[in-house]
């Protein structure tokens, strides 16, 4: 057995993740798919959190439409609105963001606090 | 979300406990929500709606009197049990923590359970009676018995086998799983009971090494995990 495998860290959930960077005086905000349909990547539940800074951990696809959800969410920070979006397929012609394996979701995007 | 209510969701999933965070999404600015507790009572068709998702483990929306709530069901994360501190399990340890399991390793044999072999790993050196004592099996715990001495698989894998455990797996041949077979029997198991183990152990890919062994049994956990009903191991775990 080698170091790195006996190290390896469990993949946390997101969840504890807003808990201790809340508790380290970060602002949050959580991302949760809400509804599915067709192949999506992530089943519903799945959750991605978010600081102001842009920080992430976890997903709510399979880094498709990440990129979309953290901005949104720097708006949710900053305004305290919840925010429901909705991806479909990607369209890469018109440079819309979206998902490759051709399902939609919808993500509810709320600040933490 | 009001951080007491995140607080208090991340207490229950610590505890091992079922939760679901039931959050409003009809109402413009949606995100009224509340924490339910598998043991809270609530009456009507949201309960209705409630009861089943904490069967059922999935987390969904539902409608509820024309309105629209999203159900977030938290059930407990997996644990792996494995009993054995082998080769298989030095491998298997690390692995099922990355796939997300809480993985505690049990044999009373001081030689195999030492922490160099099994560093950052929980691990009991002590009979397996001592320790399911204190922290006994659940419907949300596999058990891996890979040490092929009866002496120490029989006892946890009769108890796994009551409680339901949603994976029992068991190393051995089929001459010696036969054998074992008979011993459950003898002790009160019914053949359902003793026919849900897996045994031979692992998923049949081949395996050779024992790192390939533990990425079989590990597959083979996760394969009754997600494949379970989980309102049928939950009753059974409730009776």
């Amino acid at each position: 057995m080698t170091d790195v495998a006996t190290e390896v860290a469990a993949l946390r959930d997101p969840l504890d993740t807003a808990e201790d960077w809340l508790a380290g005086g970060r602002k949050v905000a959580i991302a949760t798919v809400v509804e599915t349909w067709g192949s999506a990547p992530r089943p519903v539940g799945s959750q991605l959190v978010i600081d102001e800074q842009g920080n992430f951990d976890g997903s709510v696809s399979g880094g498709c439409v990440e990129g979309a959800v953290i901005s949104e969410a720097g708006d949710v920070i900053a305004d305290g609105k919840p925010r429901m979006l909705e991806f479909g397929v990607a369209d890469e012609t018109a440079w819309r963001v979206g998902l490759s394996c051709g399902g939609r979701i919808r993500v509810l995007v709320e600040r933490v606090g | 979300m009001d951080p007491k209510l995140l607080r208090a969701l991340n207490a229950e999933r610590a505890a091992r406990r079922a939760a679901i965070l039931v959050t409003d999404i009809a109402t413009e600015g949606a995100g009224r929500e509340r924490l339910v507790r598998e043991s809270d009572e609530i009456a009507g068709p949201l309960g209705e709606a409630l009861s089943a998702a904490f069967r059922s483990g999935k987390s969904g929306a539902v409608e509820v009197d024309g309105q629209n709530f999203f159900l977030n069901v938290h059930v407990p994360a997996p644990r792996l049990v494995v009993i054995g501190a082998v080769h298989i399990s030095q491998a298997l340890a690390p692995m099922a923590k990355i796939a997300g399991f809480d993985v505690e390793i049990i044999d009373p044999r001081t030689a195999f359970a030492t922490p160099e072999r099994f560093a950052g790993v929980d691990l009991k050196a002590e009979w397996p009676q001592e320790v399911l004592a204190r922290r006994p099996l659940d419907a949300y715990t596999g058990l891996a018995a890979v040490t092929h001495d009866p002496k120490i698989d029989d006892y946890p894998l009769e108890q796994a086998l009551r409680t339901g455990c949603f994976y029992v797996g068991a190393l051995g041949s089929r001459k010696t799983h036969a054998k074992r077979v008979e011993r459950l029997k003898a002790a009160g198991l019914t053949d359902e009971q003793v026919a849900a183990i897996r045994a031979p152990i692992g998923l049949d890919i081949g395996a050779a090494s024992p790192a390939e062994i533990a990425v079989a049994v590990l597959a083979e956990a996760i394969a009754a995990l997600r494949r379970r009903n989980l309102g049928r191991f939950r009753d059974k775990a409730a009776a």
